[in-house]
């Protein structure tokens, strides 16, 4: 699979990440030497092999549901890059 | 003075030197040569001393703990209430954690000092620890190579004696790999073991924390302290924690021992096979029956831990937005461009090419041929391991097909990069302990050697490591340094 610099835009804007127009292509030929590499997987027949995604085979556990954690919120905030009382300010968002 | 954790907890015990004075050295020797190697990326002076203080006191009373009075580092990856914990990333430059991860509550709860916060490749991503935003690290062996990654920090600060021991995080090999690279003993437990609660996400169903240490017996040590279930960590193992020290010294006469073809095929240099060949004479001679035996799908496990890893991290890194904490890019227009910005200006270029990947396999239509078809590769290679462990205890091989290539060999070329892993990278999809031990020299670079265990056989691990290290004096070679 080779990627083409739309095909890096596309990805970047999913990923909500900006890259730099001048670094376009270097990413499409970095990202396509990983697919090359990826690719490999394909030479395998996986058919009837369940899917892993816990290597222990475990599932997830379960708690009851009630508040374990104090409300920290100022401590939180002092280390957000704009708060204004209690609240996170980001840019408007709603007209 | 490279003194082993043991040595320093005997010493202080004893009364031949106070945790004072001994973290006075400690941070005297990092001062003086962590300008040349870059281990550390902060250095907490004002905290060790405070804590070796309270050390002092607990130790006159008689009430210390385990590793009370014991100076160690702590990758900069698990949190550290009040102090910053960068992932050695912009976007973490001016984060200070809000609490401890429960591996740094756990040295806390032990008495051990915290020295400061070591190098590592941004978010744990490398295999060479170039990709971190403060630099380098350079291998204290010889200061043009590089440490390995991702710990690479925690590995050359321990075999340059800036610290006895330090923790690390293994995800594909981050912790065995530098180990190997330094020349230090380090070990990556069974996935669930220690707890990653605090432990800044990379691939969640990979990482997994351990400690480096100059020899068997101190990461037994370490490991106690870091082991345990943790209701905090939601794949935290309730498996009961044996005591690592005391399965020490047990032998390994009659051991069955495998070595895997495919750990000793193309691409291995000859010189390291050698160097391996003599330390399995060692272990021969120790009473071990070395069986060969094969995991044939070895090769795939490349492509295999990079779909799953890149998956997991294009989620897991999707939190650092720049809203509640870390880098937000200045003036942002609106709100995608300040996420983007904060992202793009924040993220590194290794982390962007892994999001980037991680986001394409599991974007619409992409899914079942890379991320499905990579869990059922998984699969496939526990299912090898566990035909292995069948016919053997302990499985044994190189660490890495290459000793510390020179800072910037390795830069414009990730995939090359990648292969690195080929011999750790498995253990992780398949959750399986590792440690790496150093058991000689190319070209005045130590070479490791993997021991592999099965699960939850982390003590198997210890006493194998242990016994090949009372027989040889590999681990207690220390390099020149140049201040």
């Amino acid at each position: 699979m080779t990627l083409k610099s739309d095909d890096i835009r596309n990805i970047a804007h999913l990923a909500r990440l900006h890259i730099d127009e001048d670094a376009i292509d270097r990413y499409a030929a970095d990202l396509s030497s990983i697919l090359a590499l990826v690719d490999e997987m394909n030479q395998v027949d996986c058919s009837g092999v369940a899917p892993l995604s816990n290597p222990l085979d475990a599932t997830q556990r379960l708690r009851d549901d009630v508040v374990t954690e104090e409300n920290q919120r100022d401590k939180f905030q002092s280390i957000a890059p704009d708060v204004e009382q209690g609240f996170y300010r980001v840019p408007q968002v709603i007209e | 003075m490279s003194l082993g954790v043991n040595e320093i907890r005997r010493g202080l015990a004893k009364g031949k030197f106070s945790s004072v004075e001994i973290t006075r050295d400690y941070l005297a020797r990092i001062a003086r040569y962590n300008p040349t190697l870059n281990c550390f990326i902060s250095v907490t002076d004002e905290i060790a001393l405070a804590q070796a203080r309270a050390a002092d006191a607990a130790l006159a009373k008689g009430n210390a703990g385990t590793l009370t009075g014991v100076p160690l580092a702590h990758k900069d990856l698990f949190c550290t209430d009040g102090v910053r914990t960068s992932c050695a990333s912009r976007i973490l430059d001016n984060f200070i954690a809000p609490y401890d991860a429960t591996v740094v509550a756990n040295f806390k709860r032990d008495g051990a000092v915290m020295l400061g916060k070591t190098n590592m490749d941004e978010f744990a991503m490398g295999s060479s620890n170039e990709n971190s935003y403060y630099g380098s690290v350079a291998n204290p062996w010889n200061t043009g190579h590089v440490p390995g990654g991702s710990s690479g920090g925690s590995a050359a600060a321990v075999a340059a004696g800036l610290a006895p021991g330090a923790t690390g995080t293994d995800t594909g090999g981050s912790i065995r790999q530098p180990a190997a690279l330094c020349g230090v003993t380090g070990i990556k437990p069974t996935y669930g073991r220690v707890s990653r609660y605090g432990m800044i996400a990379y691939g969640s169903s990979l990482d997994q924390g351990g400690p480096f240490a100059r020899s068997a017996e101190d990461c037994a040590l370490l490991l106690q302290t870091m082991s345990g279930f943790d209701a905090r960590d939601s794949t935290s193992s309730e498996q009961a924690v044996p005591d690592f020290g005391a399965a020490l010294g047990r032998g390994i006469d009659g051991l069955r021992i495998g070595l895997p073809k495919e750990y000793f095929a193309d691409g291995l240099d000859g010189r390291i096979a050698a160097v391996i060949e003599t330390a399995i004479g060692e272990l021969r001679r120790l009473g071990a029956d070395i069986r060969d035996i094969s995991l044939p799908n070895t090769r795939l496990s490349i492509p295999t831990y990079y779909v799953v890893a890149m998956a997991e991290c294009s989620s897991n890194l999707a939190r650092f937005d720049g809203v509640r904490f870390g880098y937000r890019c200045e003036n942002p227009v609106d709100l995608e461009d300040l996420y983007k910005r904060s992202r793009g200006e924040g993220f590194g270029a290794e982390v962007k090419r892994r999001i980037m990947i991680g986001t394409y396999a599991l974007s619409a239509g992409y899914y079942d041929a890379y991320y499905l078809k990579a869990q059922q590769l998984r699969r496939m290679i526990k299912d090898d391991f566990q035909q292995a462990f069948t016919d053997v205890d302990l499985i044994l091989g190189p660490t890495t097909p290459e000793v510390a290539f020179r800072i910037g060999a390795k830069t414009d070329d990730p995939v090359s990069m990648y292969l690195q892993d080929i011999y750790t990278i498995s253990l992780n999809l398949a959750g399986l302990p590792g440690m790496s031990l150093p058991v000689g020299f190319v070209d005045g670079l130590p070479v490791g050697m993997q021991l592999i265990g099965n699960y939850f056989d982390e003590a198997g691990l210890l006493n194998a490591a242990h016994s090949y290290q009372q027989v040889t004096d590999w681990h207690l070679q220390a390099p020149e340094l140049e201040a």
